[in-house]
């Protein structure tokens, strides 16, 4: 295990951050656009909150630009729960994530569901103390974004939709390519790397330990607390839930059933009786009837 | 059911990190299971309890019907090794918070002591047990003991404050000895009881 590889050459303000993602696991972040759904969160179990301007379902259904919340509202979410609070910036927009470092959140997304604001490049989060989570949707974006400095990948699934089958697909491509790499001779691992477009030093890492260097949660399409147990059980560390909760009838039970699969994700017995009348699930949209320019998958570079 | 089982509160948190590091300190000799039903905990001989957020694990062992029982086995002499979160949820008393808490161990501490996030921090930890001796401390929106009742002993202090302490069969520290490479904490923590 002591080998020289790429995560056992970083700064040690990385492996904090990465220490605090360690911290996360086995829990629900649940998205948030007020100090008042943040404490119905936390008193569900939420093991952090996410600060958005607009939950991706009202993104989707109102359209214009999606950007950073309001400064004001996640001072006033940090103060209202003792939990982590994470919230999201642009993709590529670094002065976001600068003002949202001087805020003091614990964690940023560099979210896809938010509009992006470079067409190219994202953050080069090294240069952060803040810790950033990305989404991928395969193996190349995550290990590209870890190269960048995320201290955290999830996958993306398709925000605001309510349905789970992109989060399935895109859990399942990253833990395909990571069973294949580590079935390649090491003389193939160059024209891997090339081929995922993914830094070679990472895939290295990635072939030899068969895991990514830092905790992988799932997002994108969590409305159910069976839908957070099937994350779970395909190999998420934890749930993140964005629509799920506050687009439902009854976001306390609902967002209180989903941290109880969390832990009992192996346990269906479990599931059965926390599954149960938890009121309308949030209406959500179907994967088929959405346009390839509809999807905010995509976005990210 | 194994005399010598170590169990892991798997409610929330770095626990697999905590089950890697009891791996590495017995070269996977040691018999480890994640407790996350009341039946788990009366299957173990001593408990781990890991970071990550102290509400949460308070709030599902009153959900899923552990709460009373850990508090009991821990009376009874249960051994018990608690990291960050689990410090608070171990205390007697937490500044400024009416959370849940097992109230078995006789320190105030004070929640996210340190700052948020980017406050976190590494440092070198000396503590007072030769097998272990200086290591590093991960602090990550690290608690601070504030307060120490009598019957607490203090194995290592950072900057003038407690930072890992015992009080009979309960060992809690306000740091990850589970983030380290090697697992000098636990290799003594699994020796020692």
């Amino acid at each position: 295990m002591e080998q020289n590889f790429w995560s056992s050459r970083q700064s040690e303000q990385w492996r904090i951050k990465v220490g605090l993602a360690e911290m996360l696991k086995g829990g629900v972040i649940m998205d948030v656009t007020n100090a008042a759904q943040a404490k119905i969160a936390e008193k569900a179990g939420a093991c952090a909150v996410m600060a958005l301007e607009r939950v991706p379902a009202d993104i989707r259904a109102q359209g214009g630009v999606a950007r950073m919340s309001d400064p004001k509202i996640i001072k006033e979410i940090q103060d209202a729960v003792s939990i982590p609070v994470m919230a999201k910036c642009r993709i590529g927009h670094f002065v976001e994530a600068q003002i949202l470092e001087a805020l003091g959140v614990d964690f940023i997304d560099e979210s896809e569901v938010l509009t992006p604001a470079d067409d190219r490049f994202h953050v080069y989060k090294h240069n952060f103390k803040v810790p950033f989570v990305c989404g991928c949707r395969d193996l190349g974006e995550a290990l590209r974004r870890i190269g960048e400095g995320a201290a955290m990948i999830r996958t993306k699934g398709e925000a605001g939709t309510g349905d789970i089958i992109e989060a399935v697909r895109h859990m399942r491509t990253v833990r395909d390519e990571i069973a294949r790499l580590t079935r390649l001779p090491d003389e193939e691992l160059m024209t891997a790397a090339k081929e995922l477009g993914a830094p070679f030093e990472l895939v290295w890492e990635v072939a030899k330990t068969g895991k990514l260097p830092v905790p992988n949660f799932s997002a994108g399409g969590v409305a159910t607390p069976a839908d957070a147990a099937l994350m779970m059980q395909l190999g998420a560390e934890s749930v993140f839930v964005g629509s799920g909760i506050f687009k439902s009838g009854n976001p306390e039970r609902r967002a209180t059933a989903i941290v109880s699969a969390v832990v009992h994700y192996k346990d269906p017995k479990i599931l059965a009786e926390i599954s149960e009348d938890l009121g309308e699930p949030m209406v959500g949209i179907g994967l088929d009837e959405l346009n390839e320019n509809q999807r905010i998958a995509g976005r990210g570079w | 059911m194994s005399s010598s089982r170590i169990g892991v509160l798997a409610l929330q948190g770095d626990y697999e990190a905590h089950l890697k590091a009891l791996a590495r300190a017995s070269e996977n000799a040691v018999e480890t299971i994640e407790v996350r039903r009341p039946a788990d905990l009366e299957s173990i001989a001593a408990l781990i309890i890991p970071g990550g957020e102290s509400t949460v694990m308070g709030m599902l062992l009153e959900r899923f019907g552990m709460f009373e029982l850990l508090k009991s086995r821990i009376a009874n002499g249960m051994p018990v090794f608690a990291t960050c979160a689990g410090i608070i949820l171990l205390a007697k008393n937490i500044e400024a918070s009416e959370q849940t808490r097992l109230g078995v161990l006789d320190v105030t501490v004070r929640r996210n002591a340190y700052g948020r996030q980017v406050d976190s921090f590494h440092a070198p930890v000396q503590t007072t047990i030769p097998e272990i001796g200086t290591i590093d401390g991960v602090f990550i929106r690290a608690p601070k003991i504030i307060a120490l009742g009598p019957g607490v002993e203090v194995l290592a202090v950072y900057q003038g404050d407690p930072v890992m302490v015992r009080q009979g069969n309960i060992v809690a520290a306000t740091f990850h000895p589970e983030l380290l490479p090697g697992a000098p904490v636990h290799r003594w923590f699994i020796q020692s009881f």
